[in-house]
């Protein structure tokens, strides 16, 4: 079974953010890139069923500049059998151009199985798994916290607000992962060795005309808090009429 | 030109997100002219007229058996017919749990952009911006549409619904074609959580526990307070990764991004990652016992002190207000 697992490359969440010169994206000087935390749940869970079938083939597809390579070769040295890596210098492509570009790929793959954290943790929209499903024509299952694989069909179960739902998918599918999934492996030294010789076919990403435009990037306010009310239980009266009549909130 | 906005429904009720969605929809219409249209998937009716009162002056009513539970292939195919029968300037979502999966699928069925999760939506020079927090919250940004209709989807607990006073929304009949529901994919349970809990994205007040708390044993100084002030319980990072609490308690940047009226972080330093998922608070209490904890210079209270001694006793304060009434 050929299962494709979609990463990005993003800054890692010790960031202290800063505006970069365009006034528009991330300052990316002295940021330590990562691959981004929930696509490793999404590679964990690949491997593993891999591992439990005991054969297919597990491929790293991402997007990006010239250091997306590092990150590959971390998935690479995970577990992942090969890498393709669609080469792009435009500075954060919206999420629809990353789908088009992704889904043009995956066309051509044409796995059992695309796999992807359910959000990048720089620009937080959340929208690249479900547009490749769209665009695919797959179904997606979005956000799971537990996987059970039958065959062609999965049982899967989502955090909705105040519980779970269970959803069942007939393969080929699109499924995004959230935290809670699974235990991702850190490469072991072997795996480092051998990803070194395992291949990344780049190639130039297709992607498609833009339909977002960033305008601008801030800061937020910085909050002016920093009141300390007292110390010990002494000071609890206070606090709570504070909260009471000064804030107002309970 | 009309908005349109989805009306979520969960087991026949209309959620309460769509009545805020609702909300800032008639604000956006003042702004852009046109009328503001619901479109629902559903069963059976939830109850639609009644959205007169929150700002619609007509709902698109979808039906189908299969419509009961969320049903991605079907809710899309029902938003499309409706995008063509209306064809609105902007359509507008909740970031909730089911508009975070639908929405995208939405905005590449029509080939436009979508805005995930946005704080403001303005009018400038006759054109639509969006801001929505990036990096948890660390920074935000605001994003400008390239075709039409613009896609936003709106953070729960941000926007306020209209204190009603309008009159009836009429409903309307959406044909949707009946193959489209026939997916891939269904939701074939939903597990309920202990009923009454509020799901932290949509809490008024949150109550959370870090290390300081020494052992999950003692989250239930944190319960017994939550229970006190009506709030929902969460968590920081090291506590999920140690097991202690479930990653559906996760507040911060790999976690969920907050912003009640009330956070109180009891025990919590306040890594940068947490700060990112809840700085945007109404009002911050900090209950730590080292003076130097990050979290004070974030928090609008801070009290030094051992949550052992500091908890119950304001537990016990807020018991006794309640008795007060």
């Amino acid at each position: 079974m050929l299962q494709v697992v979609c990463i990005k490359q993003v800054a890692d969440t010790e960031t202290r953010v800063k505006v970069g010169a365009d006034g528009r994206t991330l300052d990316p000087n002295g940021v330590t890139w990562i691959l981004n935390p929930y696509d490793e749940f999404a590679l964990e869970q690949a491997l593993q069923i891999k591992e439990k079938l005991g054969a297919g083939e597990v491929v790293a597809l991402s997007l990006g500049g010239a250091s997306v390579t590092a990150t590959l070769r971390n998935a690479l040295a995970m577990g992942a059998d090969r890498a393709i890596h669609l080469r792009s210098d435009t500075i954060q492509p919206d999420p629809l151009s990353v789908a088009g570009a992704l889904a043009a790929e995956l066309n051509a793959l044409q796995p059992r199985l695309v796999w992807m954290g359910k959000q990048a943790v720089d620009d937080d929209q959340a929208q690249v798994g479900p547009m490749v499903a769209q665009l695919l024509g797959f179904p997606a299952v979005t956000a799971i916290a537990h996987m059970e694989l039958d065959g062609e069909r999965a049982v899967l179960e989502r955090e909705i607000e105040g519980g779970r739902e269970v959803v069942e998918v007939t393969l080929p599918a699109v499924i995004t992962t959230d935290k809670g999934l699974n235990q991702p492996r850190y490469a072991s030294l072997k795996g480092i060795m051998a990803a070194k010789k395992k291949p990344i076919d780049e190639k130039p990403a297709a992607l498609p005309e833009p339909v977002l435009e960033i305008v601008s990037m801030a800061l937020p306010r910085t909050r002016t808090g920093g009141r300390v009310v007292g110390s010990g239980v002494e000071a609890v009266p206070e606090l709570v009429r504070l909260l009471r009549e000064e804030a107002k909130v309970i | 030109m009309a908005i349109l906005v989805f009306i979520e429904q969960r087991d026949g009720q209309v959620r309460s997100v769509a009545r805020e969605v609702l909300g800032e929809a008639s604000r956006l219409a003042a702004a852009l002219g046109g009328p503001v249209i619901g479109v629902c998937a559903a069963a059976n009716d939830p109850g639609l007229g009644a959205l007169g009162q929150a700002g619609a002056s007509e709902v698109l009513l979808a039906t189908h058996e299969s419509f009961a539970r969320y049903e991605p292939a079907g809710y899309v195919a029902a938003i499309a017919s409706a995008v063509e029968r209306v064809k609105p300037q902007v359509v507008l979502f909740s970031a909730s749990s089911m508009g975070r999966d639908l929405a995208p699928r939405v905005a590449a069925r029509l080939g436009v952009g979508l805005a995930s999760d946005c704080v403001s939506v303005a009018v400038e020079g006759g054109r639509l911006q969006a801001t929505r927090p990036v990096f948890a919250g660390k920074a935000s940004q605001t994003l400008a549409f390239r075709k039409s209709p613009a896609l936003v989807s709106l953070r729960p607990k941000v926007f306020a619904p209209l204190a009603g006073n309008g009159g009836a929304a009429t409903v309307v009949p959406l044909a949707v074609a009946p193959d489209s529901a026939a997916a891939r994919a269904r939701v074939i349970d939903v597990k309920a959580e202990s009923a009454g809990t509020v799901d932290l994205t949509e809490a008024e007040i949150i109550v959370s526990g870090g290390r300081g708390l020494k052992g999950p044993e003692n989250f239930h100084l944190i319960e017994s307070l939550a229970r006190a002030l009506g709030a929902t319980v969460g968590a920081s990072r090291a506590v999920v990764d140690a097991g202690w609490r479930p990653h559906s308690d996760q507040v911060g940047q790999t976690g969920k991004t907050v912003s009640p009226k009330l956070y109180v972080a009891v025990g919590i330093s306040g890594a940068i990652q947490h700060l990112a998922g809840m700085s945007s608070s109404r009002c911050i209490v900090a209950i730590n016992k080292d003076p130097d904890a990050p979290i004070f210079k974030v928090a609008d209270y801070g009290l030094v002190g051992d949550a052992f001694e500091v908890v119950p006793a304001l537990t016990a304060a807020v018991q006794r207000l309640n008795a007060q009434g």
